[in-house]
């Protein structure tokens, strides 16, 4: 935190521009606020890689210096830094926008400045349609429901109850959930919502577990929710299978739920949180392999999904600018579209001009709770 | 009939916590007429406090212990450096401080600790009880009982003993308790200690249902200050019966009409009640000399 906000300062005052020729990446982070726990991982990631890529000499023989301001998930703040950064800080390129919100104030100012900008946020918004100059990193909740659905359905589950959060999360992904839930052939039956900071959840499971015919329960929600849903559910024996969503796939879930209460649960993840299990020929094995090492080393604690998103993000940028040779914005950015076979954490990258994601359905991995960790279910 | 009183339960486990946290609006209130929109902080602490403690090994108890008694220092911190020193400012003036002080406590405390959530085990397990066909943690009556020990404690520390009379005292006419020989600047600090410690005891009860974060104080603050209106500001009953019946509203409209209503019918209730008795349920009529 001091170095950052040393950093920033300095970035501020201008000081660094008297440095040696320098790739200026920005970023705007959600470090505090209510993102908070999203944030945090990601500027940690961000921090340590730029410091390893340095130490390695760089890219293409050019230090990285990375500009980096906490938003604080407002969206007005991170138009305001995203405008700083190709104003004053003239970076080549930004890596950010925490939540959806501050994603879609950021992408205004990237595409007028046309500067390549790779969001951390979930919403199918940010890359559809397609914006020039956004790419993002996380999956998008549509391809959470859909990973969902599949799963489901393989179970022979066709009938089911929701609870989302009021969240943007949460609201977003209940909403993605019902308009693909139709061809999944899945049928929503009860649908029910919580706060965001609500502490019991009994009522709203009760209604869905004397619903006639739910034969599963999908929770869309992240931060605390989950967690309670996952008590409550556990408290009322309601004994039909249990769905989360990926934006509770971490370790820090498990614990607040208790093992015994999220046992048998099941969501979409990250190859990241199951790197163990992955077979030795997955592409991704020793990129996750590697993250979880140095993060664990450099911080003391295991990385999370979130802190994946920004992995990802700055492999692809570091990619792109080494494969375009070059550091001008628009030369990163055809370069970052022509990216193809990337191994990240979330899953493996192949962008076009019609996908600024860049991977499908199949870098999803369906995960169950056992014993108070992770198994693959496929 | 089981759905009634599984939402019923559910109300009550609600209406603990927010009782829990409208209590300790009362006694700051009570000596200064200051609402103290740092309690959630307080909440906060006791929660963190505890977690960390226990995380560093110590037992339960013991690191619900240290949780309460750190966050009693801290409020006679509150009141000794921000309070204080602005004694003769109007009360919106110390209730802005408050809110102040809840920015700054909500910062350092994520600094100190961190910002993911937390939660420590349940005091006596996760096993549900079953109540007539309805299902209720047992750390919910952990909450219940909690909160009732604190609004006995609460009532007689008010009408029992002189402190607590020198804390009424001090309430209705800060000048003449002065001459009748109150220390006033005592019962300021002893109300902030009392108050940090009520929330900390809070945070430390509730933490196993709620979870907890640094930033959890603000949403309890605002739900307890609305079942501390709601009973009658400054009133240990009130705070206690219009935390419950804030909870069972929510709980019973969740489950009966619709689970996106939830926040709002409960403010409706507490509009309604507000334009009918402008002093909560159970609080007393002030009168002023015109």
């Amino acid at each position: 935190m001091k170095t950052l906000t040393a950093l920033a300062t300095l970035a501020a005052l201008g000081a660094a521009s008297a440095a040696s020729a320098e790739i200026r990446i920005g970023a705007t982070i959600s470090e505090t606020g209510p993102a908070a726990f999203l944030g945090d991982p990601e500027a940690k990631t961000l921090e340590m890689m730029v410091e390893k890529l340095n130490a390695a000499g760089g890219i293409n023989g050019e230090q990285v210096e990375l500009v980096l301001y906490d938003d604080g998930g407002d969206p007005n703040k991170a138009r305001t830094f995203a405008t700083r950064l190709v104003e004053d800080d003239e970076v080549v390129a930004i890596i950010g926008g925490t939540t959806t919100g501050a994603t879609m104030s950021i992408i205004p100012v990237a595409e007028d400045a046309e500067v390549p900008f790779i969001s951390l946020a979930g919403a199918i918004e940010i890359i559809d349609p397609v914006k020039d100059w956004v790419f993002k990193t996380p999956h998008t909740d549509r391809m959470a429901c859909a990973k969902i659905f599949e799963d489901m359905k393989a179970r022979g589950i066709t009938r089911i109850g929701m609870i989302s959060g009021t969240d943007g999360f949460g609201a977003s992904m209940r909403k993605q959930c019902l308009e693909i839930a139709p061809e999944a052939g899945i049928e929503v039956i009860a649908d029910e919502s919580y706060g965001p900071t609500d502490a019991d959840m009994t009522p709203q499971l009760t209604n869905i577990k004397n619903r006639a015919g739910v034969q599963a329960v999908l929770n869309a929600g992240f931060g605390q929710g989950p967690s309670v849903v996952t008590r409550n559910y556990q408290q009322l024996a309601v004994g039909l299978p249990l769905y989360q969503s990926h934006g509770v796939a971490s370790k820090g879930f498990i614990d607040l739920a208790g093992s015994g209460a999220a046992e048998g649960v099941r969501l979409p993840g990250t190859a990241l949180l199951v790197g163990d299990l992955l077979a030795d020929d997955d592409p991704q094995k020793p990129v996750v392999a590697a993250y979880v090492a140095e993060y664990q080393a450099e911080y003391g604690e295991a990385p999370s999904t979130f802190g994946g998103y920004a992995h990802d993000a700055f492999a692809i940028l570091t990619d792109a600018i080494t494969r375009a040779g070059s550091a001008d914005p628009e030369e990163i950015r055809d370069a970052i579209e022509t990216t193809a076979g990337l191994a990240g954490t979330t899953g493996v990258v192949t962008m076009t001009p019609e996908d600024h994601l860049g991977f499908d359905l199949s870098a999803f991995r369906m995960l169950e709770i056992r014993d108070g960790g992770w198994t693959l279910v496929d | 009939m089981s759905e009634l009183m599984q939402f019923l339960m559910s109300g009550v486990t609600v209406g603990a916590v927010y009782a829990l946290v409208a209590l300790g609006f009362t006694i700051i209130y009570n000596a200064s007429d200051v609402v103290n929109f740092a309690q959630g902080e307080f909440v906060m602490l006791g929660g963190m406090i505890t977690t960390f403690a226990h995380l560093a090994g110590l037992p339960l108890p013991l690191a619900a212990l240290i949780a309460i008694a750190a966050t009693a220092a801290v409020g006679v911190a509150l009141d000794k450096l921000a309070i204080e020193p602005a004694r003769g400012a109007p009360v919106v003036s110390l209730i802005i401080i408050t809110i102040g002080a809840s920015i700054f406590i909500r910062g350092v405390a994520q600094l100190v600790f961190d910002k993911q959530l937390h939660r420590f085990p349940a005091f006596t397990g996760d096993a549900p009880i079953a109540l007539l066909g309805a299902t209720i943690l047992p750390q919910s009556l952990w909450m219940l009982a909690g909160a009732i020990a604190v609004f006995i404690g609460l009532w007689a520390f008010f009408t029992r003993t002189l402190t607590g009379r020198a804390v009424l005292a001090t309430s209705n006419n800060r000048l003449a308790a002065q001459l009748v020989g109150i220390n006033v600047k005592w019962v300021m600090t002893l109300s902030f200690a009392l108050s940090a410690a009520i929330g900390a005891l809070a945070g430390v009860l509730a933490t196993p249902v709620t979870n907890t974060s640094y930033d959890i104080g603000i949403a309890l603050a605002l739900k307890g200050f609305a079942a501390a209106m709601l009973g009658g500001m400054g009133n240990p009953k009130g705070a206690l019966v219009g935390g419950i019946l804030l909870g069972l509203i929510e709980a019973l409209t969740a489950g009966y009409v619709s689970s996106v209503y939830k926040d709002a019918a409960a403010f409706v209730v507490i509009l309604v009640v507000l334009f009918a008795m402008p002093q909560g349920l159970f609080g007393s009529k002030t009168t002023d000399r015109v």
